[in-house]
Parts: C-alpha cells; sequence; structure tokens
C-alpha cells in the first residue's frame, strides 16, 4: 500500500512538473492557431452585444473639469508623418487640407479647414484611455460628426464610417484607417477635433483633424484623418478587419 | 459536507468530502485565473507603471514604475521604482531573459507572461476571454453554493467556530493540525479566508476590470470616481490579483501542512480519507 502510494505520488510529481511545461508551450501554440485565436476572439462579440444592450445609444461619456487637464497630452504611435503630400500641407499650415467626404452618401463633400471650423462646434473634457493602460484627460473642439453626416446624407446601407489617415505605417507605405459603426458615428461626443486644450491640434496628436470617439479606445480616434468613407462593409478594406490595428489582432469594438 | 462513506482498513474512513460540481468548478476556476494572472501580467507590461487618479498624467509620479536604464558599461539594467524608491531587480523585473534568452527590457518577465513574448494583442485575447469564463463559472459556484446549502453549512462561521478564532489562530502558529472527525470541516480561519476570497477579492478584481472600460464609464459616468478614478481603478485590479496570488500561495500550503495528496485527490476524485484518531 505505502509503496503503491510512493510510486503514484513520484508519478504525479513528474506529470505535474512536465505538464506545466507542456501547458505553457501549449498555450503559445494556440495563441498562433487560427482555431483557437477564433474561439477567444469570440469574446468580442459577448462583450460588444452586452455593452450595447446595456448602453443607451445616448449614454455619455464621463466629462471632466479644466483642473482634471493632463500637463501634456501624450502622443502614441506616429508623432509626424513623414509623407511628403502630408509634409506639404503641415507647411502650408493645412490651407490646401480637403476632408473628403464620400461611399454611400447622397451627397459627397469636401472641406476645408475653415469650412470645418465654421460649422457648429463642440468642446468636451475626456479621458483618453489607450489600449495599452495609461489615460490622458485633455479639452478637444471639434465639428461632430453628426453634423458632417447630415450634410452628406448617408444611405439607408451605409453601416460603418471609414476614416483614412495621412500616416504611413510601415516602409511598405500602409496607412492607419480606422472604422466605426453608425450608432458611434451619430453619438453626440463623436467629433472630428481641431483643437487641443485651446490651441490648434499639434502634428503629434492629429492635426489638423482627429477622430473623438470617447466611449473606446485611444486607437479607434484616428489622427491625421483625410478622407471619409460610408460603406456597408469592412472585409473588402485592406485587412479586412476594419482598422490598421484591428488588422493585426486587436479588436474592432474597443469598448473595454 | 457530503456522508457518502466507506471503511478502509481499521480506523480509516473514505467519503466523498466535495461535491462535484465544486470540484469541478475549483479546476475552472484555477486554469481561468491562471491565464487572467499571465495575460495580465502581458496586458501591465504594455505600460508597465501604475498611477492613482483619474489619467495617468497628472503631474504625479506613478506609485509603482517598471523600467531599464543603461548602467556606465551600456547594459540593461532593471530598475522598479515604489513609492519613489528604486531597487535594482535586473533579471526578474525591468530587464530579463527574451525568447531568445538574451536580455530584453520588459515589465514581467517572459515565465510568468501569456504570451512570453511582447504581445498586448493576443494578451487581451486570452484576457477578455477568460474573463468571461471566471464570471460565469463565478456565478454558477454562486448560485450552487447557495441553492445546495453548501454556503450555510461549511462556509460561513457558526458561534463554536467563533469561539473557537483564538484557538483556530493558534493552531495555525503551531501547524497543528485537526485530527479524525475535526477534519472534516473547515475551520474558522479557513472559512473566513474562503469567504474573503470568493466575496471580496474576486468581485473586486472583476470590478476594478470593468471599471477599466470606457464604454461602462459611459454607463453612469463618473462611477469610476469612487475609487479614486480609472487609474487608481487599474491599480487597484493590479493589486488585488496579487493579494488572490497571495490567497493561492497559502491555499497551497496549508495543504502542503495538512496532506496534500489526500487533499488534492478530494478536489479531484472527491475521495477523502481519514485516518482514525490519532495524536496530531
Amino acid at each position: 500500500m505505502r509503496e503503491c502510494e510512493n510510486g503514484r505520488r513520484r508519478f504525479l510529481q513528474r506529470a505535474l512538473a512536465a505538464g506545466s511545461a507542456l501547458v505553457l508551450a501549449g498555450c503559445e501554440r494556440l495563441s498562433r492557431s487560427e482555431w483557437f485565436t477564433g474561439v477567444l476572439g469570440s469574446a468580442e462579440k459577448l462583450n460588444f452585444g452586452v455593452q450595447r444592450l446595456l448602453l443607451p445609444r445616448k449614454a455619455m461619456a464621463q466629462e471632466f473639469t479644466e483642473a482634471d487637464l493632463s500637463p501634456d497630452f501624450r502622443s502614441n504611435g506616429t508623432r509626424d508623418p513623414d509623407d511628403p503630400a502630408y509634409q506639404a500641407l503641415a507647411a502650408d499650415r493645412f490651407v490646401d487640407y480637403r476632408l473628403r467626404v464620400g461611399g454611400l452618401v447622397a451627397q459627397p463633400r469636401a472641406y476645408s479647414l475653415d469650412a470645418l471650423k465654421a460649422l457648429p462646434s463642440r468642446t468636451q473634457i475626456t479621458r483618453h484611455d489607450c489600449v495599452e493602460g495609461w489615460s490622458a484627460i485633455g479639452k478637444w473642439k471639434g465639428v461632430p460628426l453628426a453634423r458632417i453626416l447630415e450634410a452628406v446624407t448617408p444611405l439607408p446601407s451605409a453601416r460603418y464610417v471609414v476614416f483614412y489617415c495621412a500616416d504611413s505605417m510601415e516602409a511598405s507605405g500602409t496607412r492607419y484607417y480606422e472604422s466605426i459603426d453608425m450608432e458611434d458615428a451619430w453619438h453626440v461626443q463623436t467629433l472630428l477635433a481641431y483643437e487641443l486644450n485651446d490651441a490648434p491640434l499639434p502634428i503629434k496628436n492629429g492635426a489638423p483633424i482627429r477622430l473623438r470617439v470617447e466611449r473606446q479606445l485611444g486607437y479607434k480616434m484616428a489622427k491625421y484623418v483625410m478622407r471619409i468613407e460610408l460603406v456597408d462593409r469592412l472585409d473588402t478594406i485592406a485587412g479586412g478587419k476594419g482598422g490598421y490595428w484591428e488588422d493585426r489582432g486587436y479588436e474592432w469594438y474597443a469598448g473595454i | 459536507m457530503p456522508t457518502s462513506e466507506q471503511a478502509d482498513g481499521a480506523d480509516t474512513i473514505v467519503y466523498r468530502r466535495h461535491a462535484w460540481p465544486i470540484r469541478l468548478m475549483h479546476w475552472i476556476n484555477v486554469v481561468a485565473f491562471a491565464v487572467l494572472l499571465m495575460s495580465g501580467l502581458q496586458i501591465f507590461n504594455a505600460f508597465p507603471a501604475l498611477h492613482w487618479g483619474k489619467s495617468s498624467y497628472t503631474g504625479e509620479a506613478p506609485l509603482l514604475r517598471i523600467g531599464a536604464r543603461l548602467d556606465a558599461d551600456g547594459k540593461a539594467v532593471g530598475v522598479t521604482r515604489i513609492f519613489g524608491r528604486d531597487f535594482e531587480t535586473t533579471g526578474v523585473l525591468g530587464v530579463s531573459a527574451g525568447a531568445d534568452g538574451a536580455p530584453t527590457v520588459r515589465g514581467f518577465p517572459a515565465w510568468i507572461t501569456l504570451p512570453g513574448e511582447q504581445w498586448l494583442a493576443m494578451a487581451r485575447r486570452w484576457h477578455l476571454f477568460f474573463a468571461w469564463v471566471l464570471v460565469v463559472n463565478g456565478l454558477l459556484y454562486l448560485g450552487y453554493t447557495l441553492a445546495s446549502g453548501h454556503l450555510a453549512r461549511d462556509l460561513l462561521p457558526d458561534r463554536a467556530d467563533w469561539r473557537g478564532f483564538g484557538q483556530s489562530l493558534k493552531d495555525h502558529l503551531l501547524f497543528r493540525r485537526p485530527a479524525g472527525e475535526a477534519e472534516r470541516r473547515y475551520n474558522v480561519l479557513q472559512k473566513l479566508a474562503y469567504l474573503a476570497v470568493i466575496f471580496v477579492l474576486f468581485p473586486l478584481v472583476v470590478v476594478m476590470g470593468l471599471a477599466m472600460s470606457p464604454a461602462l464609464n459611459a454607463l453612469l459616468p463618473g462611477w469610476v470616481d469612487v475609487v479614486g478614478g480609472r487609474q487608481s481603478a487599474r491599480t487597484l485590479h493590479f493589486v488585488l490579483a496579487w493579494m488572490l496570488v497571495a490567497f493561492v500561495f497559502i491555499h497551497v500550503f496549508e495543504l502542503v501542512v495538512s496532506g496534500f495528496w489526500n487533499k488534492l485527490r478530494a478536489m479531484v476524485t472527491g475521495r477523502y480519507r481519514l485516518e482514525g484518531d490519532r495524536d496530531a
């Protein structure tokens, strides 16, 4: 009885050590297998479904006071797009900038920076939550995207708004892009921001225009927005996942 | 506790200590917590600092920062700063062996993160999936423990437990373990530890996780300020996770000193061997 017990113990101990090494190696394999990352990815649909169910369409992200402002609003990702076309625009203080809005709309339009500034604006002090874990609080002024949508009149088939940006992310020239659905697009706090902390939006934070989608994480809020397109599907654009980081494994729905 | 039992030798009784739903949920929780801890540390590595307040850029220094600096020879040195004091932590925190074995600048080392290499997107996938596993499993456990009477019968301390509090504390400090029939019941410190883990630490760590969601912040704008703000919630999420790790260590230690294989078997097959009366 005792001997049998000892043998079993030794076996179990070895099995435990070998097991934990196997489990770790297994996890690494699983992280690279398509079916398993698909299983893990199902949590995104669950989070999206549950959060949309819990959250009223018009629920507002928290707004703060001037006392909460971060002394310097951190810049992440691209700090200064080196694309010649962008550099030329920036050198001229964006006077030749045109925001083109098209796709599934009744009336495609183009806006100069002054034209955008002439539209009714909204100012909000909100917290920017980066997927990495940090937060910064900034005061944004810009045109609610809803004003632009009203002007271009989306077709009933439009389901997403795609933002094409000026910054190349890689030597290959792949540019940043992002997308949101119509519910977030019409939200009051969704802005095309041109001011940060009462000054023109700095280049490091996305001049001349950056998107604010306050109920999602920072990577949704594309900087250097050049073109907006309304579409009915995302799988035909770039990597097919609806954004530069989404094409690299991040969730399209970044509400958590 | 369940009472189906059989005699096994002279003074030894084998009985079913844990019902199968408890055993199953215990092991699901072990897997989910391990994945959440390791993927959580990988997520932490993307911004290896902890702040207090509404944002990370309030002008205040972080409470904790894990970083690296170059020494005179140009070699990377891991530096962990806690409450303004620096500690050299090369090899574990700040600088540790990467996939190829070479020193790499990273917060927590590869052997405790999931995935091992720096990979935030994949860590989030593991974390957000197993968070659901943990929460659903936890809710099922709560339902079962209430419906089956497990909570009232085995976990809530009764009058006798409270009276024996001092004795139980002394027994623990002297590593004295109960023998015979007393082994069938959880002691009062054990009960309180389990209750704290089930009803305080796990719910709080989940809520502090949800507090970091920008969408859920809009549910009731400002609710996260109850704990000091989003960055405070992130700090608490981290601290609570390590408190749970501390519990795991104590839990396993107590198993080791009180009959590891017997208790482990009881949580796997349910069978627990109760030796006859003997000197403790």
